[in-house]
């Protein structure tokens, strides 16, 4: 039996308590939400190895913090969906706005639309997959982890990047600050198959670029010392 | 923080229906505005002259009085009502000649807005209250925009809310933030354009009065925006026909857009927009950066900057 909470009756508070109690989630496993209407903070912070899926469009930070838990939105999400996300799966549907992922740890982000500006902005291990495009500035300072691009970039991508490894099939308006295209060897191929294997993407991994750090901003340069 | 709205009918069926679809729009963006609101509604056109809204800060204010004055004045009035503290004026005259005349003789007045179709309403307090103030949920017309407001450059005042009169028509609303907006007053102030306030978005409505001043379209007054304000915003542009919609180069400042064969609405947020009918089926997306986006009567026009 699926737990269903429709925002229109219950208040989002109630169904985000109710999400983080132990004894709830240790008997519901899986959870439908109806009515979201844009709200934000929904299903924020899970815990536990829970599905929930949403019914409609989700507002800010949807499944901010997750940890083990599926997170489905069938539609929209608005800024930060999965933002700061240590483990689990958060799959949209629809577009995303901007710094989809933002700061995540870990776990798969998948969207199926568009992802607006600052799309993994400062990644920190998560994995993103976008089958549409990605807007300006993403994965800026980037330290860890993979972006899986299946349509274009926009402008300055990967700016000031630490060891983000980005996959772009598309056009790539921009790149930013010490980001370079970079060969595509076996271990890429793999890897990236792998990723689409997840994002359920049947994408060729062939047809994609590979672009990560120059590294030529990592460190203290010698030469800058007379600055001070 | 800010929450602008903007609702532009299609459907002409729906027009009696503009206030009622608008006010929900409006209310739901209080969480980003609570401090002042404000709308400026497009309809019951007047094609013979100017129709004027006129705010005074008494609220027993003789309106009757002053339509026998300006009646004396001119002998062209052709109506007007009273809304809460407002009175809207329709006059067989150039719309110079009258304010001319205002400024002369009924200097307790302020010009909310002036125009063939515009009616500026906006006021200090909860956009509930501001919407209740003036009977939002009756209006009529064909689109409408909207503001609420969380101060951060200005006074809480009925001045410093939005939206801008910017010229016969035309409106702005403003979500962000100017910073070279003290700099560019004085530039325009030396050109002749008159500031009530202190605040950045009445720079950004007289920098577009500015450039439409000298024969420009909107279009090329915005892209001129772009490159001559420094700062973040979403602007929401109410014109005679429709509205136009832009955002700052780093899309610093939300927006969404949806639109049916009935409608298209913007707002800051999404939420904003959840109750309109028809929207599980709409089409929903952000407006690019940079990008200028214009609807009017003919249909849309997208123009990048």
């Amino acid at each position: 039996m699926m737990k269903h909470y429709d925002l229109a009756s219950s208040s989002l508070r109630e169904l985000n308590q109710a999400l983080h109690d132990p004894q709830m989630t240790a008997s519901e496993r899986e959870w439908r939400v109806s009515n979201s209407n844009g709200a934000h903070n929904i299903a924020c912070g899970l815990n536990e190895q829970i599905s929930v899926e949403i019914d409609g469009h989700a507002g800010y930070y949807c499944a901010g913090m997750n940890q083990k838990a599926h997170v489905t939105v069938n539609g929209n999400v608005g800024v930060g969906v999965a933002e700061n996300m240590m483990s689990g799966k958060v799959h949209v549907k629809g577009d995303a706005s901007q710094s989809a992922g933002a700061t995540a740890h870990g776990g798969l982000l998948v969207i199926e639309g568009n992802a607006s500006a600052r799309c993994g902005i400062s990644m920190k291990g998560v994995d993103i997959v976008v089958k549409g495009n990605i807007g300006p500035m993403s994965a800026f300072m980037g330290q860890a982890g993979r972006l899986v691009v299946c349509g274009d970039a926009g402008e300055a991508l990967g700016d000031s990047l630490y060891e983000v490894h980005i996959y772009v099939k598309g056009e790539v308006a921009s790149l930013g600050a010490d980001c370079v295209a970079k060969e595509m060897r076996q271990e890429h191929l793999d890897e990236l198959a792998d990723l689409l294997k997840q994002a359920g993407s049947d994408e060729n991994p062939g047809d994609f670029t590979r672009y990560g750090s120059a590294r030529q901003l990592y460190h203290f340069k010698v030469t800058n010392a007379s600055a001070y | 923080m800010c929450g602008i709205v903007g609702l532009y009918l299609k459907n002409p069926q729906l027009e009696s229906r503009l206030g009622e679809l608008f006010e929900p729009m409006l209310i739901a963006m209080t969480d980003r505005g609570p401090d002042s609101a404000g709308f400026a509604v497009y309809g019951d056109e007047y094609d013979d002259g100017v129709k004027l809204t006129l705010q005074c800060d008494n609220a027993d204010y003789d309106w009757q009085a002053f339509a026998d004055r300006l009646q004396t004045a001119f002998g062209s009035l052709a109506s007007w009502f009273q809304n809460a503290n407002v009175g809207v004026f329709k006059i067989a005259e150039e719309e110079s000649r009258v304010l001319g005349w205002l400024a002369d003789h009924a200097a307790d007045l302020r010009v909310m807005s002036a125009g063939k179709s515009i009616e500026i309403l906006k006021g200090v307090g909860l956009p509930g209250e501001v919407a209740t103030r003036y009977k939002l949920s009756n209006m009529r017309g064909s689109h409408a925009i909207g503001h609420t407001r969380m101060a951060t450059e200005s006074a809480v005042t009925l001045q410093g809310s939005h939206p801008f009169s910017t010229g016969l028509d035309l409106c702005l609303v403003h979500n962000g933030s100017l910073s070279n907006h003290n700099r560019l007053r004085d530039k325009l102030k030396r050109q002749g354009i008159v500031f009530q306030t202190d605040n950045d978005s009445e720079v950004a409505a007289g920098y577009l009065t500015w450039r439409m001043a000298k024969g420009e379209s909107l279009n090329q007054a915005l892209t001129g925006a772009l490159k001559d304000l420094d700062g973040f915003f979403t602007f929401t542009i109410g014109t005679r026909d429709g509205f136009a919609v832009v955002r700052d180069p780093i899309s610093c400042k939300p927006a969404v857009i949806a639109e049916t064969d009935d409608y298209v609405a913007m707002a800051s947020e999404y939420r904003a927009l959840a109750d309109l009918p028809g929207i599980k089926e709409a089409t929903v997306w952000e407006p690019e950066p940079a990008k200028i986006y214009v609807w009017e009567r003919d249909g849309i026009k997208v123009e990048a900057a």
